[in-house]
């Protein structure tokens, strides 16, 4: 009975997106419709949390624009999506960097970078 | 009504629309259901259909039911139930329901008996307001007036008191038809159902699509 859920979701679920992680620096590619002319909006930012499971996952992306911080929270498998691209792996020690948004200046964007 | 299906409420979950919307959706297997008896007005004085849904095995019928499911000639079903119908010319005995009498974008009403929540008080079953908690107040959750003094000097019937709660009979009025797994004998129905997962639920079409119409 559980099956039949897994499976509606499974169906919907995106395997074409990179991993990432939390920490990492990501470029998300947004679809954004305008009457009916459709364009690519990017939002650039740290990857703050990853939340939930499954078909519900979800990831918020923080970004300092014109000294505001600005938190978009996308579910990882929305349509609406076009693609996510990686600019930096990021190197962190907690699953949720809430300490960013105390954080004024440069150290609000400082997360140290995995070299690998 | 025009047409209806037993099911089972399977539980919840979410699909995305093209634009990128999240709609919620309850997963219901429904069907197939077989037509049983079918009662007509010169008959029964009314129209109507008996359909039985899932099977179960011969032992657990008593020997009454046993003998009205052989003189429909079909399986021992574990739900019958009436589906009262404008027109049942369409439907014969022993003919199958199957969930592709719904398409995508259809209206329906869903029926199904919702979640017992035991014997409970004014504020949930009621909405009430509750009393301060704190400042010397003793009137925390209770009922509050039973009514006016010395006219009427009683209690009207019907005033909202503690009692059982759920396990009724519940119908949602006109839902979506979110999708539909022909083969699968699924159905997906945006927003949420009464009851818990594995309950019975009944879809009909929608009465007030209908009325519009």
């Amino acid at each position: 009975m559980m099956d039949i859920i897994r499976a509606i979701e499974q169906e919907q679920l995106r395997t074409d997106l990179p991993n990432f992680n939390v920490g990492d620096t990501v470029r998300v590619h947004v679809k954004v419709k305008e009457g009916n002319r459709e364009r690519i909006q990017v939002f650039e930012g740290i990857v703050l949390k990853r939340q939930n499971g499954g078909i519900r996952e979800t990831f918020t992306v923080r970004r300092i624009s014109y000294g505001v911080g600005v938190e978009r929270t996308f579910p990882v498998h929305s349509p609406i999506i076009d693609k996510i691209e990686v600019v930096r792996r990021g190197k962190v020690r907690r699953a949720k960097l809430y300490y960013l948004r105390k954080k004024v200046g440069k150290a609000a964007t400082k997360v140290k970078e995995i070299i690998e | 009504m025009k047409k209806g299906i037993l099911g089972r409420k399977l539980g919840m979950t979410q699909i995305f629309t093209e634009d990128g919307k999240v709609i919620p959706v309850t997963v219901i297997q429904a069907g197939p259901c077989v037509v049983v008896q079918k009662k007509t007005v010169e008959t029964d004085g009314y129209n109507a259909i008996q359909v039985g849904f899932e099977d179960i095995r011969e032992k657990l019928v008593n020997k009454p039911l046993r003998g009205h499911f052989a003189k429909a000639n079909v399986t021992p079903k574990r739900f019958l139930k009436e589906l009262r119908l404008d027109d049942v010319s369409q439907y014969e005995v022993g003919s199958e329901i199957r969930v592709d009498i719904f398409a995508e974008g259809e209206r329906v009403d869903v029926t199904g008996t919702s979640k017992g929540k035991g014997f409970q008080g004014v504020i949930k079953r009621w909405n009430a307001q509750r009393g301060p908690m704190s400042h010397g107040s003793k009137y925390h959750r209770r009922v509050g007036s039973m009514g006016a003094s010395t006219f009427p000097a009683r209690t009207f019937k019907g005033k909202k008191m503690p009692g059982h709660m759920g396990a009724e009979r519940v119908t949602v009025l006109n839902l979506e038809v979110v999708k539909v797994y022909p083969e699968k004998n699924i159905i997906l129905v945006k927003g949420a159902v009464p009851g818990p997962k594995k309950g019975l639920v009944i879809i009909r079409d929608s009465v007030k699509a209908a009325k519009k119409a």
